[in-house]
């Protein structure tokens, strides 16, 4: 099985965001970048499948140069080769539009994403990749077994789950709890440095959206403390006060 | 002309998230005069419950009553509301944002050629281009977007606008729609939803738990007080990795990101993953034995107490308040 999963680099889940050029830009001073969680099940899931049905796995990711880091460290984890598509992710669609190129390029039986970016949180590469490609695309996929072409999933909806059965080739957008985060070791790092990652050019420039600037949420006020006494104060400024009850 | 809405619905009922949708397309109609709401209803519904959409603002639904669009099958779902926006010639569609929701809206911005822009929190600004504003960064900013295409979709967040309740009644009309066997190429074998609760994701109060309540014994209170206040339950992310409650209640980066009009944590310590997921509450009460707890900074009221003390009290006081 060929299996190709997408990777976004991403600012750590505990990053303080800021923007810069006059709330244009993504302030990435002092920011630690790291494999977007939602991507980090999909690689993780993807090594499982990769070793245990045999095949290769292809990591890609549409960004800079500086996204390079990232894209090793997914190598180390466990893919065999990575592809980087040498743009700045403009929008989703843009994604999509270089991600199902080299996609249909690789004739890929399984592609994993995650659930959705960290940072643009849109949910939508997966599906966009597969309606460009005329495969099902799924999401939140939250277990993924294969059987020869058949695929079993567990896709979660509102308040619970659904199962599926579906064909090779199809795409999922992945989440907890399909597989366990893989750390690299040693001897996966050592590796990586010399596996294959090949520089692509974007296949067109055609975008759907663009930013025109950021902001960030007023500043929340500061607690108001209530005695553990006297309860029913709470619930007298929550009705009052707040008006939430 | 015509604003169309992609209606879901659980159980025979249309969800409450897409009543809101459709509350969004009423006011965006309004704002840039594109016509009437029309709303699109995909499987096995009751009509009395479409009829009801018009409170909401709808003035017609189309109903495409295949039984086999019950279940939420993306790929089919898509192909059934790209034919219900040509046949009403609309270019704007409007969407709760939602499991479901994501994946088809994903679908059809291809089939459409449609810029698609997800967790809008309010409605676009019209004057001049199209702007519209999204939270991104799982809450923590927020983007101007601006969509390029002649066709639009706008996946709305929760609380975007106040649900509208003064419509009238929405004529409701047959639609055909043409699905292919390859639209139910994947197939729905089994569906687990927790029936009778109020849904996480959709929940106007939250009551949450977190590793501080030590085991999954305690949640009775939990789900004491959040009966009392027709609350859904969360929990933090180890609550649910240590199976103390089910997946879909844990909150926050890696989970379900709520919008309720008051979030109660209990027993959380508010790590930025959990607050991720929570900082587009309109309230939030903290109840948290640590006064240095982080959960503090990010509350709008908070008591510093041990929560087997203080969470009974608290039912109690509402039960005598409500
Ligand atoms: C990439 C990544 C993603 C993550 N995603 C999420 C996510 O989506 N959601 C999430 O929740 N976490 C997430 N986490 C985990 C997060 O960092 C925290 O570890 C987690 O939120 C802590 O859960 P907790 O507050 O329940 O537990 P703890 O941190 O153990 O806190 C327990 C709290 O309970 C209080 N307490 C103890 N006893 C009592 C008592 N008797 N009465 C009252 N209070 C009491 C303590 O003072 C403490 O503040 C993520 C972590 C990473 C690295
Ligand atoms: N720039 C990118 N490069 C590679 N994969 C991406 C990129 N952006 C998004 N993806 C993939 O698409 C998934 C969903 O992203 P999004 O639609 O932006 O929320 C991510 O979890 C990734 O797997």
């Amino acid at each position: 099985m060929k299996i190709l999963v997408c990777i976004t680099h991403v600012p750590d889940t505990t990053s303080k965001i800021q923007f810069t050029a006059n709330n244009t830009k993504f302030d990435s001073t002092g920011v630690q970048f790291i494999i977007g969680p939602y991507d980090d099940y999909a690689l993780a899931r993807a090594v499982e499948l990769r070793d245990q049905t045999g095949g290769t796995l292809t990591a890609i990711n549409v960004g800079e140069a500086e996204t390079e880091p990232t894209l090793r460290k997914s190598l180390a984890i466990g893919a065999d080769d990575a592809i980087r598509v040498n743009s700045f992710p403009k929008d989703s669609f843009f994604v999509a539009k270089q991600i199902a190129h080299y996609a249909k390029e690789g004739g890929y039986d399984l592609i994993l994403m995650g659930r959705e970016s960290i940072d643009f949180n849109g949910g939508m590469v997966h599906g966009m990749v597969g309606e460009l490609l005329g495969m099902p695309s799924f999401s939140p996929v939250m277990k993924l077994e294969v059987d020869g072409k058949t695929v079993k999933m567990a896709r979660e909806i509102e308040g619970g789950k659904e199962m599926l059965e579906a064909q090779l080739p199809l795409i999922a957008g992945c989440q907890e709890p399909i597989a366990e985060w893989k750390i690299p070791n040693m001897r996966g790092i050592m590796s990586a440095r010399t596996k294959p990652l090949k520089v692509v050019e974007p296949i067109s420039d055609e975008t759907q959206t663009e930013v025109s600037s950021y902001q960030l949420p007023p500043a929340k006020g500061s607690v108001k403390l209530v005695d553990k006494d006297n309860v029913a104060e709470l619930v007298k400024l929550l009705k009052n006060e707040a008006k939430v009850l | 002309m015509s604003i169309l809405v992609y209606l879901e619905h659980a159980e025979g009922k249309v969800k409450k998230t897409s009543l809101e949708a459709v509350s969004f397309a009423n006011a965006l109609a309004a704002q840039t005069g594109e016509g009437d709401v029309v709303a699109v209803a995909l499987g096995t519904i009751g009509s009395a419950e479409l009829v009801a959409v018009g409170k909401a603002g709808a003035s017609k639904v189309l109903h495409a009553d295949d039984p086999r669009l019950t279940d939420g099958v993306i790929q089919a779902h898509a192909t059934a509301v790209s034919q219900a926006f040509s046949s009403v010639g609309a270019k704007t569609l409007v969407m709760a944002k939602s499991s479901l929701g994501d994946a088809v809206a994903a679908r059809l911005s291809i089939k459409l050629n449609a810029g698609l822009v997800s967790n809008v929190v309010e409605l676009p600004n019209t004057s001049g281009g199209y702007v519209v504003k999204r939270s991104i960064y799982t809450g923590k900013a927020f983007a101007e977007t601006t969509i390029s295409t002649e066709n639009k979709i706008l996946a709305v967040k929760k609380n975007a606008v106040d649900l509208k309740t003064d419509g009238g009644e929405a004529s409701v009309e047959k639609l055909a729609v043409t699905l292919s066997e390859s639209d139910f190429a994947s197939k729905i074998t089994n569906t687990e939803r927790a029936t009778g609760e109020i849904l996480l994701p959709e929940a106007d109060i939250v009551v949450s738990g977190g590793r501080g309540l030590k085991g999954p014994e305690n949640w009775g209170m939990i789900e004491e007080l959040a009966k009392t206040l027709g609350a859904a339950t969360g929990c933090s992310k180890p609550v649910s990795d240590l199976g103390w409650r089910p997946h879909h209640e844990h909150v926050g980066q890696t989970g379900v990101k709520v919008a309720p009009s008051l979030y109660i944590a209990v027993g959380i310590s508010g790590a930025i993953q959990h607050l991720a997921g929570v900082n587009s509450s309109k309230c939030i009460v903290v109840i948290n034995k640590d006064p240095e707890a982080p959960f503090f900074r990010a509350a709008d009221y908070g008591i510093v107490g041990d929560a087997f003390e203080v969470v009974p009290k608290l039912t109690a006081a509402l039960k005598e308040e409500l």
